[in-house]
């Protein structure tokens, strides 16, 4: 098979509850795909069953044989008796050489923070980590869960086009879950707008002109969509370009320390 | 060397301890506690099966406290909020054994032993059962330490690693279960859960990997069983109890160590 993930007719349960149905997609390798929907639409569902934590109660999932996923959970209580530093975390399920986790950590813009305690990191630098994390499998498929929940709008924009970045020099496929509308639609191929089922899907500016879209979220993203393309280009015309991310990670340093 | 029932006693003390440190680690790190008591009061609802049906009394309490933690942890998947049921588990365990105990005919045992333990009555087998007991529970954490480690920090990342948590839990659970069965010799099913708990939360402070925590627990049980037991002599005190109070001295004098050391930048 040439995709990497298939899923037909897939339904979910929660608790005997069904929250998601009729579910039809396949990911194709390489793309990035936004999974967008309102609190409560079955989007971190549908995620969780990707990667195989929640067993379909309805459909077939079929993932490629041997496929390598790289996950980035929405979040990560740690309770605060397990001490664990960031290398450490990094060689969980498998070790990793220490020149390899710090290529990782490097890649996901989370350099020098080896020897910190998880639990001591800021929201922005739990996040990266977490992604250093997901990058250590070489990932055929990249799978993000709100992760940019707790972050300002500019540390968003920065992570996105991270993401962007490791798309383009790793070669994964990258699905991610959002409700960030404005930053996230812009930088996917693919958009699946989802409420219990898959109400429309299609590249963004397509299905942010769809009227099911609309009406779950109004018609006032496109403004933002702008802007975020604005923002975009500009960051990459810039000959400060450099400068101007370590402003972002600066910035979503800030987010204060985790509970 | 084994004659002396100190030297005996010293041995099982290590071996309990040894056998709790790393599942103790998990109890902590999972808010587990509630649990370990759940299935340690159900020993002696074992204990009593065991003596109303004449049946070998290891392989009974290990039975029931794998059943007893196997039904707690099927229940709370079910909505029921895991607290109310953890408390009425643990308690009605071991009211029912302490009643079903009472109504056996024949026997007129003194229940005592099985809830505060009998360390200085250790036998060799008594000490063959222990270590047997820790060596298997090394072994089985040992072996799935990563996995466990994985699916206590998230069991999602967990299956995204191709791991099933549910396997995990059902490693806890039956090491929980032996570590109970190894246990209630030598500090009674009332202060199993002590043994889990404050070795663990002792070596906390003084740490920052989890390997580093389990070890720490590991050294934290050796002392205060070792420690506790000299208590008990020289103070003529029961040593079981003996045993838990010192582990919690040393708890407190890490607390103040870790309060200390934590003024220190990172």
């Amino acid at each position: 098979m040439t995709q990497l993930i298939e899923a037909r007719d897939l339904a979910l349960s929660l608790d005997g509850r069904e929250v998601l149905r009729d579910v039809s997609l396949s990911i194709q390798p390489g793309e990035i795909v936004t999974i967008v929907g309102p609190n409560g639409s079955g989007k971190s569902s549908l995620l969780r069953a990707l990667i195989g934590a929640i067993r379909p109660s309805r459909g077939t999932l079929t993932r490629k044989p041997g496929l390598k996923i790289g996950y980035v959970p929405q979040k990560l209580a740690i309770d605060p008796t397990l001490p664990i530093t960031v290398e450490r975390f990094l060689s969980l399920p498998r070790p990793v050489p220490r020149e390899v986790a710090r290529a990782a950590l490097d890649r996901a813009g989370a350099e020098g923070l080896a020897g910190r305690q998880m639990t001591r990191l800021s929201g922005g630098q739990f996040q990266r980590v977490l992604l250093a994390r997901a990058l250590l499998v070489d990932p055929d498929i990249l799978m993000l869960d709100e992760a940019t929940q707790g972050l300002d709008q500019p540390g968003a924009a920065a992570f996105y086009r991270r993401i962007e970045d490791i798309r383009r020099t790793m070669g994964c496929a990258i699905v991610m879950v959002s409700h960030d509308l404005h930053v996230v639609m812009a930088a996917s191929d693919r958009v699946l707008c989802v409420n219990g089922h898959i109400c429309c899907e299609g590249a963004p500016e397509l299905v942010a002109s769809r009227p099911e879209y609309q009406a779950l979220f109004g018609t006032g993203t496109q403004g933002a969509l702008a802007l975020y393309r604005h923002e975009h280009s500009h960051s990459h015309d810039h000959s400060h370009d450099h400068g101007h991310d370590h402003a972002h990670a600066s910035q979503d340093d800030q987010t204060g320390p985790r509970p | 060397m084994l004659d002396d029932f100190l030297v005996r006693a010293a041995l099982a003390g290590l071996g309990v301890a040894l056998a709790s440190a790393p599942l103790g680690v998990f109890v902590v790190w999972r808010r587990m506690s509630y649990f370990g008591e759940a299935t340690a009061h159900a020993a002696v609802l074992g204990v009593a099966l065991a003596l109303g049906f004449s049946l070998p009394m290891m392989p009974a309490i290990l039975v029931t406290a794998l059943v007893m933690a196997r039904t707690v942890s099927a229940l709370s998947g079910r909505g029921h909020a895991m607290d109310t049921l953890l408390g009425v588990a643990a308690h009605t365990a071991l009211a029912a054994g302490l009643v079903a105990v009472a109504l056996l005919p024949e026997v007129r045992l003194d229940p005592m032993g099985y809830l505060f333990g009998d360390i200085l009555a250790v036998t060799r087998t008594d000490l063959a059962t222990i270590w047997a007991g820790a060596a298997l529970v090394l072994a089985l954490v040992c072996w799935r330490w990563q996995a466990l480690l994985t699916a206590t920090l998230s069991p999602d990342l967990a299956y995204a690693s191709g791991l099933d948590p549910r396997r995990e839990d059902l490693v806890l659970t039956l090491a929980l279960a032996v570590v109970v069965a190894v246990a209630i010799k030598v500090v009674g099913v009332l202060l199993i859960g002590a043994m889990l708990v404050i070795p663990a939360a002792a070596a906390r402070p003084l740490v920052r990997t989890p390997e580093a925590m389990a070890i720490g627990a590991g050294l934290v049980g050796a002392l205060a069983a070792i420690g506790g037991l000299g208590g008990a002599f020289v103070l003529d005190t029961p040593a079981g109890p003996t045993i838990v109070c010192t582990s919690a001295v040393i708890f407190a004098l890490t607390l103040a160590l870790g309060q200390v050391l934590s003024r220190r930048p990172d």
